[in-house]
């Protein structure tokens, strides 16, 4: 029920303005955008997908910064683990 | 797939899962609730409570919006489809609920009309396929759902479509968060906050549980990666004594909601005074219900439903799974006269239960299998 | 229709009977309100109390199985517990002898001093015509399927239809000529058949039966419970196309991808597979049910467990895709020219280089193994590297599938 997938909105149907059509991994599917009027997606950005509707653009930059965040603790997790091998106490 | 397999990544997951652990006071437990129903799927679908140390424990709690119908709603819904001339839509998690005389499954092998839909648009096709007979929706879901079926409502008047309805059945998440923070069962640490719910009604509605409860909330995306960080945040929170909410799931929840949505929402639906909750019993302004301007969309108002209530079977222990207090393995029926076959309880139907995600994927001794997984 | 309040009632009695009173095991302790809460500060408690109770599951699990409907449902034929359920408790109930109870693809037969196999199997895909092929496709590469898997080479093949009033004469003859041209790729040839029409309403267009006969000529004998601890299993090419090319072809959806079916015969794939190692232990053609159903069956009938690396097991991108948007999963999901072998470990490299130079088996990989623990289960190490079950499917996310 809460299932929600990302898909990249490709078109909008002529004549149709609340439906689009999105593709999610080269799977298309036409959608309604109607519960984003305020703030239409253009083609080539992605929406969050609930039930043939669209509930939400995927902000990229907030993606990439939830990225680096979780690259950030990897690679301080990596960094630490070499420096425990690379240690020698006695 | 894109913004999916960034958050599935294992390498990010252990270092999370060392940043968590090392958070941990030692002698200390934790215990953090996940409300939603779909967060209990993945955590259980990809094995996350490996990553996490035996002082934190996870409790499932009620967001799983087909494990809280009780038995009578499901009744009437059955009464609806049982109509002449009449085909029921519904979801696929639907299916299978048991009511008091079976499940939509069973009445589809009887000859009733019950379709399965993906999209509540998809009823009005049908409907509009099917002029002579009568359609009628069943709606339900949080408030992730809810919009969307408000905005086929919308669609159906604007299409001046006079053979369609709805039967809803759609909750809210509050209340029920609530009826758990007041329940003298459970003592909670933090909350792993709705993520797709809080697209629609936003971060604010959360803040009561910091502010008036001292439990901090964050908000999580369905990915492994959002859930363990989300953990990783409600850790640092209460290791800091802070309780805030806080979005993990930046990328698709605004803090204000979405406003279209609510405004979807408020223009076809009001609250009801109460509604039965399975397991919770009644609770006040939980449950949306058309409004009067919209009566013609509205299967209750247009149909005779039974409307009777029907207690749960009383080795049916959902009530406590639910929220929380039991795990699904310490249901007494759990895997042996309830089983997703053999249903007697929503939370072992619907794929986002507690129950059918144990018993589908966590069924299993995790030490041994920790073992056999590594060889 | 069964009043579920008796229903329930008569469950927990035979339960209490067979498995002992279900009301003494573990007291949830931190049930009671107020209570101090020792909980997990004894972690192994907790464990061996939940151990106790997958243990009773596990004997519960195990006990001869009942079909509790009092009518057929789609579950029935979606080829997971219910199908299973059905088959053991009236089919195998009914004519049990030695020659089917090892529910293999194909039964194995002594005649004459030789080994002959023979299998049937009946079509009811809808739609009728779909992208990669059709119902006759399905009908001829399917049993000369089931008759491979045993390591038989197919010969015959009978062909049975049953029409519907008002069908379309050239659209029969469309599907009878996708058949002939299959039967001439598997090598088979069709000797015997069956007409019969029934009234506007039935059949759906078509439905069509096709049993076959092959002879077993290699000394190996190949059956699930052969499945050892050290085995390899391997699958010959990405999974579910079929399954998900059905449900878009449907139109319910509204859903556009370029998927097509796998439909293929396998037996030039499996004789190469044959010639190249004698360590093949098993071989199956995962339609109804997927992957993960066949999985699930190894365990059973060899009391293994199977592990399996999510990692390992290729999914076409749009496939992926379409089942992320359906929420379903592509394990379960049905192919119809894709086999799952399990073969001796130390052969693995032998069996995987033969299946890779043949064409329908190019992108064949091993995807995980099998271990003597935990019996009867089949594990998936997630890609998020957790582990969780596969659990056979219940229900039926796509009917009409094959």
């Amino acid at each position: 029920m809460c299932l929600g997938i990302p898909g990249e909105v490709i078109e909008f149907l002529p004549d149709q303005p609340d439906l689009a059509r999105v593709d999610v991994s080269g799977v298309r599917r036409v959608i309604n955008v109607g519960l984003l009027t305020d703030d239409l997606p253009k083609p080539g950005e992605w929406v969050l997908i609930h039930v043939g509707f669209a509930l939400s653009k995927i902000d990229e930059a907030e993606a990439a910064a939830a990225l680096q965040f979780l690259e950030g603790i990897g690679q301080a997790y990596a960094d630490e683990l070499e420096a425990l091998q690379g240690s020698q106490i006695e | 797939m894109r913004f999916v397999d960034e958050f599935r990544s294992a390498d990010k997951a252990h270092a999370l899962a060392a940043k968590i652990a090392g958070l941990c006071e030692p002698g200390r437990q934790y215990k953090l609730m996940e409300v939603c129903g779909g967060h209990t799927h993945t955590i259980y679908k990809h094995g996350l409570e490996d990553y996490l140390p035996e002082s934190i424990t996870l409790v499932h709690g009620p967001g799983c919006p087909v494990c809280v119908i009780p038995m009578g709603r499901v009744d009437d819904a059955m009464a609806l489809a049982s109509q002449p001339d009449t085909i029921m839509t519904s979801f696929g998690d639907m299916m299978r609920v048991p009511g008091s005389q079976g499940s939509f499954f069973d009445a589809k092998a009887q000859g009733t009309d019950i379709r399965m839909v993906y999209s509540p648009l998809d009823s009005l096709k049908i409907a509009r396929q099917n002029p002579d007979k009568r359609v009628v929706f069943m709606a339900i879901g949080f408030e992730t759902t809810t919009p969307s079926t408000a905005m086929t409502v919308l669609r159906a008047a604007a299409e001046k479509l006079d053979n369609f309805s709805i039967f809803c059945n759609h909750v809210t998440i509050i209340p029920a968060i609530k009826a758990i923070l007041d329940s003298p069962d459970l003592r909670l640490d933090g909350f792993i906050g709705p993520g797709h719910v809080s697209t629609v009604i936003g971060c604010r509605p959360y803040e009561f549980i910091a502010r008036d409860y001292g439990k901090p909330v964050v908000v999580a995306g369905f990915e492994p990666l959002d859930i363990l960080q989300s953990i990783y945040m409600l850790m640092v929170q209460l290791s800091e004594g802070r309780s805030e909410v806080e979005n993990q799931y930046t990328r698709v929840v605004p803090w204000d909601g979405n406003l279209a949505a609510l405004t979807a929402i408020n223009q076809v639906m009001e609250l009801r005074p109460y509604f039965e909750w399975r397991g919770l019993g009644f609770i006040s302004h939980s449950a949306m219900r058309v409004r009067p301007e919209f009566a013609k969309y509205d299967a209750e108002l247009l149909f005779e439903v039974p409307g009777v209530r029907v207690a749960d079977p009383k080795a049916c222990q959902c009530g406590e799974v639910l929220k929380g207090v039991l795990k699904p393995w310490e249901c007494k029926v759990f895997g042996t006269a309830c089983t997703p076959e053999t249903p007697i309880g929503t939370c072992m139907v619907s794929p986002e239960g507690a129950c059918a995600a144990y018993y589908n994927f966590g069924r299993m001794n995790r030490r041994r299998v920790v073992e056999v997984s590594i060889s | 229709m069964t009043d579920r309040g008796t229903w329930v009632d008569q469950a927990l009695r035979e339960h209490e009977e067979h498995a002992g009173p279900l009301s003494q095991e573990a007291e949830p302790g931190a049930a009671r309100p107020g209570a101090a809460q020792p909980g997990a500060a004894q972690p192994g408690a907790a464990s061996d109390r939940e151990q106790q109770v997958l243990d009773r599951i596990d004997r519960a699990r195990r006990r001869r199985p009942r079909v509790r409907e009092e009518r057929i449902t789609m579950s029935h034929g979606a080829g997971g517990k219910a199908t299973r359920t059905l088959v053991e408790a009236v089919f195998l109930d009914a004519f049990r002898n030695p020659l089917l109870e090892p529910l293999e693809d194909s039964a194995q037969l002594h005649v004459n001093g030789g080994r002959v196999a023979l299998t049937t199997d009946s079509y009811v895909v809808s739609p009728l015509f779909f992208p990669g092929g059709d119902i006759g496709d399905l009908a001829v590469n399917g049993t000369v399927n089931d008759l491979a898997v045993s390591g038989a080479t197919p010969l015959y093949l009978s062909a049975g239809f049953i029409l519907e009033e008002g069908f379309p004469v050239a659209d029969l003859v469309g599907i009878v000529t996708s058949m002939k041209a299959a039967a001439e790729v598997a090598g088979v040839q069709v000797v015997t058949g069956d007409t019969k029409v029934v009234e506007r309403g039935k059949a759906d267009g078509c439905y069509i039966n096709t049993a076959g006969v092959g002879v077993i000529e290699h000394d190996v004998s190949l059956g699930v419970a052969n499945a050892q601890p050290g085995d390899a299993v391997i699958v010959s090419g990405p999974v579910g196309d079929h399954g998900v090319t059905i449900m878009l072809a449907r139109g319910e959806l509204d859903i556009e991808a370029d998927i097509t079916s796998d439909t293929a015969p396998l037996n030039g794939l499996i004789a190469d597979l044959l010639a190249a190692t004698p360590g093949v232990r098993a071989l199956r053609d995962a339609t109804r049910g997927g992957v993960a159903t066949i999985l699930n069956e190894v365990a059973t009938a060899a009391g293994v467990g199977v592990l399996v690396n999510e990692d390992a097991i290729p999914v076409r991108t749009a496939v992926r895709g379409a089942s992320e948007l359906l929420g379903i999963d592509p394990m379960y999901v049905a192919c119809e020219g894709r086999l799952v072998a399990v073969v001796d470990g130390g052969e693995a490299g032998k069996a995987l280089a033969a299946l890779r130079s043949h064409p329908l088996g190019a992108d064949a990989a091993i995807i995980g193994h099998i271990t003597a623990d935990p019996p009867g289960l089949v594990l998936l190490n997630t890609a998020f590297g957790g582990t969780r079950i596969v659990d056979l499917l219940v229900g039926d996310p796509l009917p009409r599938i094959c």
